[in-house]
């Protein structure tokens, strides 16, 4: 019973979006509402996407998300493996450092960034978003945790055929923790996906805006014409919910981690 | 063994090491000092060429952070995170351990649900607000149409100065629950059956039971939970921005918050050096709940041994 009144909670406002982005302008005013479009109508999504520039959009969130995800696996993985598998000066100390970083809030960096971003020529591009995210603590913290579970044998055995570092990195280590990577993945392309306060400080440029930005700006340009925003609303969770479905696994498995938040 | 690799090992780091310090230490490091300034964010700054020049000429001391605290609008925003905090904070976790107490169950139902709660988790929050505004629409919104059927007159939601940041706290406890309630999952799953059998034979009830093993037993995720989502509440914005209009922040200013402020002060208003003490202001609130939930943790909560 409960369980039964709190899905209808979770999605009726989930239906009342389908509901509006199959409406005209005209059926969203309409008294009574209408829960199913008496008229319903595929206009706002051809809108969206030839007249509001919605499919440059969705390709910039395409192209943010999937960088992001790359770079942070490879730069993640590699400093996990170090961390974990490798003997190095300093090491104690670094990792301090990583750790400590997780207490500062991205809200702080900002301002900063955005003036980093500038010295690198990147302000307004999609590279000021995919960048930062070369560095991941809770990435590296999680790799690192199941890297050290892989016993010494399976990198003592290659060593002794005469096989180096990289290649035991690449054939052995990363092979094994392919569930934690998947994870990984899921995760930050999810971050990233729905990331809106540094796309909104670094973008100006319409043509550059990812899919959160490009809703916001019509959020401000049509304030009253939902069916149009609704339709937006949309169209931005399919992918999302897409890769939910068919990797549904490892978000639960992503939440474990802690508290990695969308 | 892949001992006394120094430069293996850095090669392996070089990666994330640069980006640990282009977009972290760095940026901390210009932050700090940017806060010691008042930077209109007009004039240009390289952070790379004559920076500390830069930082000597704007240099004013802590006179940001005096000015902040005696700014009664700090104080408001301050208040305005608590107030969100205050009727966010119990509705949240009523709310996720009720999505933990339905997902748990060894059921096909439950699957289905596990994915149904997930849903608004997966959405980003420009999406969501977007929704929520529209649900929260006085005239043609489902909720203020639903009320009025019941012969209530419903309140003008986001547009009224008192019931703006309760529909914020409605839009936040709907995108959330699901989230906290897969955590308090995983406390649930923790915890032995035997128990609950034991309490079985003992003829106790559903609440008994509750209140006797699931509540003391999940002590520790719930406290992990209860400090989690309070630190993520002080980060309140994306909702804030999308549902109640640029500029503004709702009527009269009831939901200005800290990082809208922040945003605003560096982006909008030309306060670079005021924004940056602000963040810092926020770095230290957070920073005291991180190290409030350290000691509390060791004091309060109960353990299995």
């Amino acid at each position: 019973m409960t369980a039964v009144l709190l899905s209808a909670v979770t999605l009726l406002p989930f239906f009342w979006m389908l509901s509006t982005s199959l409406k005209d302008y005209g059926a969203i005013m309409a008294l009574p509402i209408q829960w199913i479009p008496k008229n319903p109508t595929f206009h706002n999504f051809t809108d969206l996407f030839q007249k509001e520039g919605m499919t440059v959009s969705m390709l910039n969130s395409l192209v943010v998300s999937i960088s992001s995800v790359t770079v942070t696996i490879i730069s993640s993985a590699m400093a996990a493996f170090a961390f974990a598998k490798l003997e190095f000066k300093g090491k104690e100390v670094i990792f301090l450092v990583y750790l400590a970083t997780m207490m500062i809030p991205s809200q702080v960096l900002f301002i900063p960034l955005y003036l980093l971003m500038g010295e690198l020529k990147l302000v307004d591009s999609l590279g000021a978003l995919v960048l930062p995210s070369v560095f991941k603590v809770f990435a590296v913290f999680m790799l690192r945790q199941r890297m050290m579970t892989i016993p010494n044998v399976y990198l003592e055995a290659p060593a002794i055929d005469g096989a180096g570092v990289f290649t035991v990195f690449l054939r052995i280590i990363c092979p094994m923790c392919k569930s934690s990577l998947a994870t990984l993945a899921v995760i930050c392309f999810m971050d990233s996906w729905n990331d809106y306060l540094l796309p909104l400080v670094m973008l100006t440029t319409k043509t550059k805006f990812t899919l959160p930005i490009i809703l916001s700006s019509l959020n401000g340009q049509y304030k009253s014409e939902y069916n149009l925003l609704m339709a937006g609303a949309l169209v931005s969770m399919l992918p999302i919910l897409l890769i939910y479905a068919l990797a549904q696994k490892y978000f639960a498995a992503g939440l474990q981690v802690g508290g990695v938040k969308g | 063994m892949y001992k006394k690799q120094g430069i293996r090992a850095f090669i392996f780091l070089l990666p994330s090491l640069a980006g640990l310090v282009l977009f972290n230490l760095i940026p901390i490091f210009a932050s700090l000092l940017l806060s010691l300034t008042d930077w209109s964010g007009l004039s240009r700054v390289r952070l790379f060429h004559g920076f500390f020049q830069f930082v000597g000429d704007k240099f004013v001391g802590v006179s940001n952070y005096s000015q902040l605290v005696k700014d009664p609008e700090f104080w408001a925003v301050l208040g305005h995170n608590a107030y969100f905090i205050l009727m966010y904070l119990p509705l949240v976790l009523l709310f996720s351990l009720m999505v933990a107490l339905i997902i748990q169950r060894k059921s096909r139902m439950a699957s289905v649900y596990r994915v149904l709660y997930y849903i608004p988790v997966l959405t980003s929050w420009v999406a969501g607000a977007l929704i929520w505004k529209w649900m929260l629409s006085p005239e043609y919104g489902p909720i203020n149409n639903a009320l009025s059927a019941i012969g209530i007159k419903g309140p003008l939601w986001l547009q009224s100065e008192v019931w703006a940041m309760p529909s914020i706290v409605l839009a936040s406890v709907w995108k959330d629950m699901g989230f906290y309630g897969m955590i308090l999952l995983s406390g649930l799953l923790a915890i032995n059956p035997e128990y609950y059998e034991a309490a079985d034979i003992d003829g106790a009830g559903y609440f008994q039971k509750f209140k006797s093993i699931t509540l003391p037993l999940l002590s520790p995720i719930l406290f992990y939970v209860i400090m989690l989502s309070l630190i993520n509440a002080f980060q309140l914005f994306p909702q804030i921005m999308v549902m109640t209009k640029n500029g503004d922040a709702g009527p009269n200013g009831a939901t200005m918050v800290m990082v809208e402020r922040i945003y605003k002060y560096a982006f909008k208003f030309g306060r670079m050096g005021y924004a940056a003490a602000w963040s810092w202001v926020l770095f230290v609130i957070i920073f005291g709940f991180t190290v409030l939930q350290n000691v509390l943790q060791r004091k309060w909560v109960y353990y299995e041994s």
